[in-house]
């Protein structure tokens, strides 16, 4: 852990656990985000990928271990502070304030650091200095003219393109994309990869990802959790022949082979 | 700016500001007052309930501690009334830091618990301290004086109060429509992901508390001066439910709806009462039940979506992916 590495991760967990009453979910893992890269995280369900996520992300506390983002320790901070520090995340569930419009929803990611959400005494005309940034960032997710409507009305490819652009609202130093193509069909699917390619640039990227093409399309490094710990660890095409990491996804007679 | 955005709808608004301005001819004047704080109060809660999703049962607090307050500060100092009122919103606002601190981490029916506790024990401390309070003879001979002018008739106060609960709706609708209300709206709808946007909803909440109290304050400090005195009911939790009441029987969230479910219920109270009849609960209790089981969106939510619908284009056109069912149902409550 004090060895000197030549180019610091920008994101890294050291012996992270979170425990729920006796059960480990998360045991003892370390992670290594380099920056620049797309990383993904991936295994069987209940491998732990959701709770290491949300013990990056401040959701839960870690019962151990810490996190670091640049010089900032994370672990223990609250979600609003790490998210204030670079750190953004993306929901599994679509997750929107039902009533605003895309636009107001843009429009309130990007005031966040501003300080303008206190102001009780002056009109919500105010936000919409950010309106022109708004619909830039709906523009480069694909939600160019879908600023208006009610975002619980929106299509559901289209509501997580809106997650994605309430993320990069952020202006993140690390994204953290929690499955981003769950519950999406193949038409959808294609897109948010092309999305995600597009927007991956000059950022790092971590994906909690099941669907194996899209890790394939998208990732430059993959971990793969299983029972809580890290299984296995490199770039996408070892991972792939890694004979534990078969055995875990399929089963011992896929190993066999 | 404010007034060119109200000017944007100008009939409901002018029917509301002459329904103010003459309500004291039309019905005994210290009932038009009781209807003008208890329609203020219920605007207060609504910018709880409705707008930051936060159910408090304890608004009594500081309804009745401004009560105490501004009542104290007009007997003890002989200062203009619109000191006193201010004194008492001041009071409950700094009431509210403490409470809300302890509170917002909390929600749901924990939230109502917990406000329901404190102010039984604000309760408690009106009941007790009978030098400065009155214990359970109230606070009485409250003055109400502006230089040396005495107000003392309730269709002067109705007047001279009206400006102080004009000035409190005016204070709760640009809360509503600020940058703050529109966090406010989305930590309401969804606390995870506003957090992960960066805001802490926690303060927001806090504030928003605050400002709520203060404002239930000032309906509470006009209430007891109007009257000329406070009393136990004042930080009785009965106070706090009947508030809530009036917000539902409005219509949650939309902020007028209060002062529709103030005035239905207070006139309802006072028809009651001078009819003799004793048990007034059970009416309310039963139009109550039936707006809620009826019109979920309360009396006034209804109206709105009434007139709006006959006005606007259908929701179903707005939007023209074609490919998620049930979302009609949806957009109408977006529209609520």
């Amino acid at each position: 852990m004090g060895d000197p590495v030549p180019d610091a991760p920008v994101l890294a967990a050291r012996g992270l656990v979170r425990e729920f009453r006796g059960f480990r979910a998360v045991d003892g893992v370390n992670l290594d985000i380099a920056e620049g890269s797309v990383h993904a995280l991936v295994g069987p369900n209940g491998a732990g990928k959701t709770t290491l996520f949300n013990l990056l992300t401040g959701f839960l506390k870690p019962t151990a271990g810490s996190v670091r983002l640049g010089p900032h320790e994370l672990a223990g901070r609250s979600p609003e502070r790490i998210a204030r520090l670079g750190l953004a995340r993306s929901f599994q569930i679509t997750s929107l304030f039902g009533e605003l419009t895309p636009r107001q929803h843009v429009e309130l990611a990007l005031a966040g650091r501003t300080g303008l959400g206190w102001r009780f005494w002056r009109s919500d005309k105010a936000l919409g200095r950010f309106a022109d940034r708004a619909d830039e960032l709906l523009g480069e997710v694909g939600l160019a003219g879908h600023g208006d409507v009610p975002a619980g009305a929106l299509a559901y490819g289209r509501k997580r393109a809106l997650e994605l652009a309430l993320a990069l609202a952020l202006e993140p130093k690390v994204l953290l994309l929690d499955e981003p193509t769950a519950g999406m069909g193949a038409e959808d699917v294609d897109r948010t990869v092309e999305l995600v390619r597009r927007v991956k640039a000059g950022r790092t990227v971590v994906l909690v990802e099941h669907n194996m093409s899209v890790v394939s399309s998208l990732a430059d490094r993959v971990t793969v959790l299983q029972q809580g710990r890290v299984l296995a660890e490199g770039p996408y095409d070892r991972i792939r022949d890694d004979r534990r990491v078969i055995t875990a996804y399929l089963g011992d007679s896929h190993a066999a082979r | 700016m404010i007034l060119s955005r109200l000017a944007g709808r100008p009939a409901p608004l002018a029917v509301g500001l002459a329904a103010a301005l003459v309500l004291p001819w039309f019905v005994y004047p210290p009932v038009a007052l009781d209807i003008a704080c208890w329609a203020l109060f219920a605007a207060a809660v609504d910018l709880l309930l409705g707008f930051t999703g936060l159910l408090s049962f304890g608004h009594a607090a500081f309804w009745g501690g401004a009560a105490y307050g501004s009542g104290l500060i007009a007997v003890h100092s002989g200062l203009p009334f619109p000191v006193a009122i201010l004194g008492g919103a001041a009071l409950a606002a700094a009431l509210a830091v403490p409470i809300g601190y302890l509170s917002v981490r909390l929600r749901g029916i924990y939230f109502a618990m917990v406000t329901l506790a404190f102010a039984q024990m604000v309760y408690f401390v009106a009941n007790q301290w009978r030098d400065v309070t009155g214990g359970e003879n109230g606070l009485q001979g409250i003055p109400r004086e502006l230089f040396g002018l005495d107000l003392s008739d309730p269709f002067f106060f109705y007047y001279a109060g009206l400006p102080f609960v004009l000035a409190g709706f005016l204070v709760a609708w640009r809360i509503v429509r600020s940058p703050f209300g529109r966090v406010l709206v989305s930590i309401r709808d969804n606390p995870a992901r506003a957090r992960a946007l960066g805001y802490s909803v926690e303060r927001y909440k806090l504030l928003a508390f605050v400002l709520s109290a203060a404002l239930s304050g000032l309906a509470g400090g006009l209430f007891a001066l109007g009257h000329g005195f406070a009393s136990l009911q004042e930080v009785y939790w009965t106070t706090s439910g009947q508030a809530v009441m009036m917000v539902v029987l409005g219509g949650i969230g939309t902020l007028w709806g209060g002062a529709v479910g103030a005035a239905l219920v207070v006139e309802l109270n006072d028809y009651l009462a001078t009819a003799g009849f004793q048990e007034t609960g059970i009416i309310t209790g039963a139009i109550f039940i039936v707006v809620v089981l009826l019109f979920r969106r309360g009396v006034w939510g209804t109206a709105r979506a009434l007139l709006a619908r006959r006005g606007a284009p259908r929701p179903e056109q707005r939007e023209p992916a074609p490919s998620e069912a049930g979302r009609s149902a949806e957009t109408v409550q977006a529209e609520g």
